[in-house]
């Protein structure tokens, strides 16, 4: 009775002894010589596509421009939150408090994103968004900085194109959460304002879509045009079903945001998609040295797979990190990195963007892009680009002040 | 709107091919299987495997389908479920719920994450036009795979030895094993035949549900509605529950779109609030 308490009590100090040595390292190793990234990406789940189009970009990244810089290491941690906010929240707080990360990154969808603002305002870290698109998400944390792209952008600039392109009537269907109600909303407002008139919005769920009820009440509707928007992963499915039932027979316009036409799945939708109108901020087919690179740098490390508007996200992303610690000369203090990256503008595979110091959101150009076939394969061809298009809904409020 | 009845209709049999072998085994067996859906899966990815990789057409693909989902069925029937047969619901339940993240993560890790789409023939593709009602031309396939399939079940269950000695496991097993009916192979049987029509459930219904690694948890709710709404004790049961569900989640998302999809579960409480043991159920001696 006794020996067994006792051998029990030694195994539990043992395993206790144990666990504390291979526990986390201590601050001044990592400090003096290493950089940690956070890196917290949907690797499983509904937006897989998102985490893996973005880790490839990063890793690629990585390896064309060395883990050294400013005389640091930087080191990238990956952690998979399968697009659940709450493992999202979880996963920051480890990499912030156990490994000590200089810098948190991706956040695959606004949930996301939204989740790790406290800790990055709390830490005072800064919080780089490779991916999600909702234009709120840069205001609910004085360190957040996005690398990706705002819906209202897209969109806005969408609405403009249709109302001048002889569109009157738009039925709107967009996924019913952050961003699609952001699409929405923006579209609405430009489109009413140059004249149109918005006949039925619809919202479909977020998770498990099934679009054709919507569809057959948008073709029921009978617009000249649907305008779209649905997340990164789910365009190939609104497309099929969209020709499906029908709808380009009875006359009616497709139109939608970039994700729709997601250059990941574009190939996969066949030739029903051609000459499909969308405005986005990336395109595989982008005519700039810098682009036909990164896409072929992409494609060799990768299989062949194409680089889409999440990859180049998380491209910018790791950029725009590596060109805050150089410009603070290493130091990784997320105050000086912050202030380093407000303002930073370069050339992205996408074309010229801009950090804005005041905002702290990308500034890019959105080009209108049709659809069509280049040596078999399907691409995103842009025929008209505005330039240095901020996020309007933040835009709107300086103008005002 | 008879375009919306027609696309319930074939939604709901969909649901009902899917979710009916999930209801004869826990009527039968007493066993609930929540990784009902993972043979569902599976089928859905042999047939995706089948019609895209070894361009086997995609009607000879469907009862390829069934096979390999029944033969699959019968492998983890006899090596896994026999052992957890005579343990408690909970457990059944943990069980089972255990094997479908196994399989979800096995399946990630084998075929990737993103979203597969068969590749139909053109003759099942779009729409033609029948008296003002727009007959999507793989809805009719689905009615008129699943239509057939329930007649050759209920036709089985009615009409053949095997299917008394069914009815009779399903009504009492132990008088039935008393009276010489081998439970244990009837069982394994109908076990395997439930798979079977998960798997080409799932292989159908990749176009309209689609098909990723998180099906077996995204859909176990639909079966589980249809179950428990339509009763174990028959299989009219859980197909007329199949179809009005169908019909209702197509109409809600329709009619009032904010909302369309809290229609299901709505019916759901309803009718068990009304009748516990679902629209059709019987009370069964155990």
């Amino acid at each position: 009775m006794l020996r067994g308490q006792l051998l029990t009590g030694f195994g539990m100090i043992a395993m206790v002894a144990i666990a504390l040595s291979t526990g986390p390292a201590p601050a001044e190793d990592s400090a003096d010589h290493a950089v940690k990234i956070g890196l917290i990406l949907p690797m499983t789940g509904q937006q897989a596509s998102t985490g893996k189009q973005i880790n490839a970009a990063v890793q690629l990244f990585v390896k064309q421009h060395g883990a050294q810089v400013a005389g640091k290491t930087v080191e990238v941690i990956l952690k998979d939150d399968a697009s659940l906010p709450d493992n999202t929240k979880r996963l920051a707080q480890e990499l912030i408090v156990n490994d000590r990360v200089a810098v948190i990154a991706g956040f695959g969808i606004t949930p996301s994103a939204l989740s790790a603002a406290p800790l990055a305002t709390q830490a005072k870290i800064p919080e780089v968004v490779m991916a999600a698109g909702t234009s709120v998400i840069t205001e609910r944390s004085p360190y957040i900085v996005r690398t990706s792209f705002t819906l209202p952008q897209s969109s806005v600039i969408m609405a403009d194109w249709a109302a001048k392109n002889g569109i009157k009537k738009v039925v709107t269907i967009v996924s019913d959460y952050a961003p699609g109600i952001d699409s929405e909303n923006s579209f609405r407002g430009r489109f009413v304002a140059d004249g149109g008139t918005i006949v039925d919005a619809i919202r479909v769920p977020f998770q498990n879509p099934d679009f054709s009820p919507f569809l057959q009440r948008a073709r029921d509707d009978a617009p000249d045009a649907v305008f779209v928007f649905v997340p990164s992963g789910q365009g190939g499915t609104f497309v099929k079903q969209f020709i499906e039932r029908g709808l380009s027979n009875a006359g009616i316009k497709f139109i939608c945001t970039g994700d729709v036409t997601d250059d990941d799945q574009l190939n996969g939708m066949g030739d029903a998609v051609i000459g499909t109108i969308s405005a986005g901020p990336y395109t595989a087919a982008h005519p700039s040295q810098e682009n036909q690179s990164f896409v072929t740098a992409f494609k060799q490390a990768n299989g062949g797979l194409r680089p889409n508007f999440m990859a180049v996200g998380g491209y910018d992303g790791m950029h725009l990190i590596y060109a805050a610690l150089e410009a603070t000369k290493g130091v990784s203090n997320g105050d000086a990195l912050l202030a380093a990256m407000k303002g930073m503008a370069w050339e992205s595979p996408r074309g010229p963007i801009s950090i804005d110091p005041r905002t702290r959101d990308i500034v890019q150009n959105i080009a209108i892009r049709k659809v069509e076939k280049r040596d078999g394969e399907l691409y995103n061809v842009e025929f008209e680009t505005f330039k240095d298009v901020k996020d309007p809904a933040k835009a709107a409020m300086a103008e005002k002040n | 709107m008879l375009t919306i009845l027609f696309d319930g209709i074939a939604y709901g049999m969909l649901l009902f091919i899917l979710g009916c072998g999930l209801a004869v085994t826990l009527g039968l067996m007493n066993f609930i299987n929540l990784a009902h859906g993972a043979f569902a899966m599976a089928g859905g990815y042999i047939a995706v495997w089948l019609v895209n990789r070894l361009g086997v057409a995609f009607l000879a693909a469907l009862p390829l389908t069934f096979l390999f989902s029944a033969a699959l069925g019968v492998i983890v029937e006899r090596s896994l479920y026999v052992h957890v047969y005579r343990k408690s619901h909970l457990q059944q339940v943990l069980f089972t719920i255990g094997l479908v993240f196994m399989s979800v993560a096995a399946v990630d890790f084998l075929m990737g994450s993103e979203q597969q789409f068969i590749q139909l023939p053109e003759a099942f593709k779009g729409q033609f036009n029948l008296m003002g009602v727009g007959i999507g031309r793989y809805r009719l396939l689905i009615i008129a795979i699943c239509g057939a399939l329930t007649l050759i079940l209920q036709f089985v269950l009615t009409a053949t030895r095997f299917g008394s000695r069914l009815r009779a496991a399903v009504d009492d097993a132990r008088v039935a094993q008393g009276l010489g009916i081998n439970v244990g192979w009837v069982f394994a049987v109908t076990f395997a035949v439930g798979s079977g029509l998960a798997g080409l459930g799932g292989a159908l219904g990749t176009e309209l549900l689609g098909l990723d690694p998180a099906f077996p948890l995204k859909y176990l709710i639909y079966f589980l509605i249809v179950v428990a709404v339509g009763g174990t004790s028959s299989i009219t049961g859980p197909f007329l529950a199949a179809l009005l569900l169908g019909i209702a989640d197509v109409a809600g998302k329709y009619y009032i779109p904010s909302v369309g999809a809290f229609v299901i579960y709505t019916i759901m409480v309803v009718v068990l609030i009304a009748r516990p043991h679902g629209l059709f159920g019987r009370v069964t001696a155990r």
